[in-house]
């Protein structure tokens, strides 16, 4: 399966997840938050871009946890306010909605 | 997909397309299944059977025909994935076939966790609601109870989820916990129908059950967490053994003896039945005849219910109820099977402020838990792995001699898993 964005075919697995993390571009995200139903705003894209950072220091898509520990020192909330913030942004989940639209490989494990 | 391929070269029964057969009959024959209907026992088989025959849903027989060909094939086809419902994280167990080439019907199998009452008590009206809401949707099978403790509605397609489970929700259900935060939690049926219910358990089950929606809905911890509540030390929610947080009623004072009963009970078994299957029996030898009347050692009492089982009406549990809370319970994991320790010996759990002042204390466990956790690892095996002290020290709980390793033994030892 691929997708179409300005005139190129980018690889994507069943689920739609990109199959190569290296064809990841904004045009690309937008793209594949539409699949999601999502608009893509300022509180979005700071979170791909941490999901991509940290995928590229570490190798592994974040824990849930760090990453409301992140957003929750960041805009000063706290723990259970931050995970309100992260599904208002991605009702359906960091895991299944954020990870792909920051085009990293699907979580393993019954998240 | 190795099962795939291994699959593809095995000989194939009769279902290649899943629309070749005739006899007029919505199923196609599956004779190792059939198998399972010839035994001495009521068979699933027969089950779906009705059901399928009687809804007439493709994917009951697409489930059907997956079996026999996994029987045939000695491997299982179904595969995880990804299926949540707006604003959650969990519930939605995926079931995806590795085969659905071979048995379209059979694509998708998905599985809704939806949360018990406490107590498991329900009222018909609300089975029955279930119950068309799941037929109008779903597969129709239902697992009363799954070991989560959920009720598992078994069978739906990924596009059906969201509006399936509006249409419960609407109905006053809600999905069940999985992936790594709070679980769907289960009481016994507690002082709603049992006289030896040392504190209101379906009352706890509930406030825990609010205050910690949140993580159930939307996990974000290091692993799975379980609460579960029993009413008194017969555990027969088998707390100690499945879950980490297991909340057992217990007393601290000494068993209450009715004379009058404890001598109707002598006069119709006999001291001999005093002797044998009371005395005899009492794992640490509290018990002991004294002028011909039965004496209890309060001290040497290990509340391990025998004798209050075995007398139900002559003797019953102390006044100054609560509960004990034992942490750890699991099954294989990192390490092997735990039990639960013992981590907070005794706790008063009468009203509101107690219930407060426990999930404060949970609250404040889990925190350290989630600092001090791996990822992936139950927090019965972080305490193990760092030491109960440290433990201890981490949550503000002082040391107790009570705090054993091995607070029971037997009763609670079930057949390997």
């Amino acid at each position: 399966m691929s997708i179409e964005v300005n005139g190129v075919n980018y690889e994507v697995d069943e689920n739609g997840y990109l199959v190569n993390l290296e064809d990841w571009n904004e045009d690309v995200a937008v793209k594949l938050a539409e699949g999601e139903e999502i608009d893509m705003g300022e509180a979005h894209w700071d979170l791909v871009r941490f999901l991509r950072n940290y995928y590229e220091e570490y190798q592994i898509a974040p824990a849930v946890k760090v990453l409301t520990k992140a957003i929750a020192s960041e805009k000063g909330l706290d723990k259970k306010e931050a995970s309100e913030f992260l599904y208002g942004l991605f009702p359906k989940g960091p895991a299944l909605q954020a990870c792909k639209i920051a085009g990293l490989p699907k979580p393993t494990g019954c998240v | 997909m190795v099962g795939a391929t291994d699959a593809s070269s095995q000989e194939v029964h009769h279902c290649g397309g899943c629309n070749a057969d005739g006899n007029g009959k919505f199923l196609h024959p599956t004779p190792m299944l059939d198998e399972l209907e010839s035994g001495p026992w009521p068979s699933f088989i027969s089950g779906f059977k009705g059901l399928a025959e009687r809804t007439k849903k493709p994917m009951l027989r697409g489930v059907m025909d997956q079996l026999e060909y996994s029987y045939n094939t000695k491997m299982g086809y179904w595969k995880g994935g990804l299926v949540t419902v707006d604003g959650y994280g969990a519930g939605i167990i995926t079931r995806y076939s590795m085969i659905k080439d071979k048995i379209p019907e059979a694509a998708e199998f998905h599985t809704m966790r939806i949360q018990p009452a406490p107590g498991l008590h329900y009222n018909t009206a609300m089975l029955r609601e279930l119950c068309d809401i799941w037929e109008k949707y779903g597969s129709g099978i239902i697992t009363l109870h799954g070991q989560t403790g959920d009720i598992m509605l078994q069978g739906i397609e990924q596009d059906s989820v969201q509006e399936c489970f509006d249409e419960l929700n609407r109905k006053g259900w809600d999905l069940g916990g999985a992936g790594a935060g709070m679980r769907t939690a289960v009481s016994c049926i507690g002082p709603g129908r049992c006289e030896n219910a040392c504190y209101d358990n379906l009352k706890l089950h509930l406030k825990a059950l609010k205050h910690f929606v949140g993580v159930l809905h939307r996990p974000e911890w290091n692993y799975k967490l379980k609460f579960k509540f029993s009413g008194c030390p017969n555990d027969c929610t088998n707390a100690i053994m499945r879950s980490d947080l297991a909340v057992i009623g217990t007393w601290r004072d000494a068993i209450q003896v009715d004379r009058d009963e404890v001598n109707a009970w002598v006069e119709k078994k006999g001291i001999d039945g005093l002797v044998n299957q009371v005395i005899n029996l009492c794992p640490t030898k509290a018990i002991s005849l004294k002028d011909g009347e039965m004496q209890i050692e309060t001290r040497d009492c290990v509340r391990c219910m025998h004798c209050l089982n075995a007398m139900p009406k002559a003797l019953s549990p102390g006044k100054e109820r609560g509960i004990s809370l034992l942490m750890g319970g699991k099954n294989t994991l990192k390490v092997g099977v735990n039990m639960g320790s013992l981590v907070i010996p005794f706790m008063k759990m009468e009203s509101d402020e107690d219930i407060e002042a426990f999930i404060e204390q949970i609250e404040e466990i889990i925190d350290w838990w989630e600092d001090a956790g791996l990822d992936h690892e139950r927090i019965g095996e972080t305490i193990e792995r760092v030491g109960l002290k440290q433990f201890l020290d981490g949550v503000g709980i002082e040391a107790d001699i009570n705090m054993v390793s091995r607070p029971r033994d037997n009763p609670y030892f079930k057949a390997p898993y």
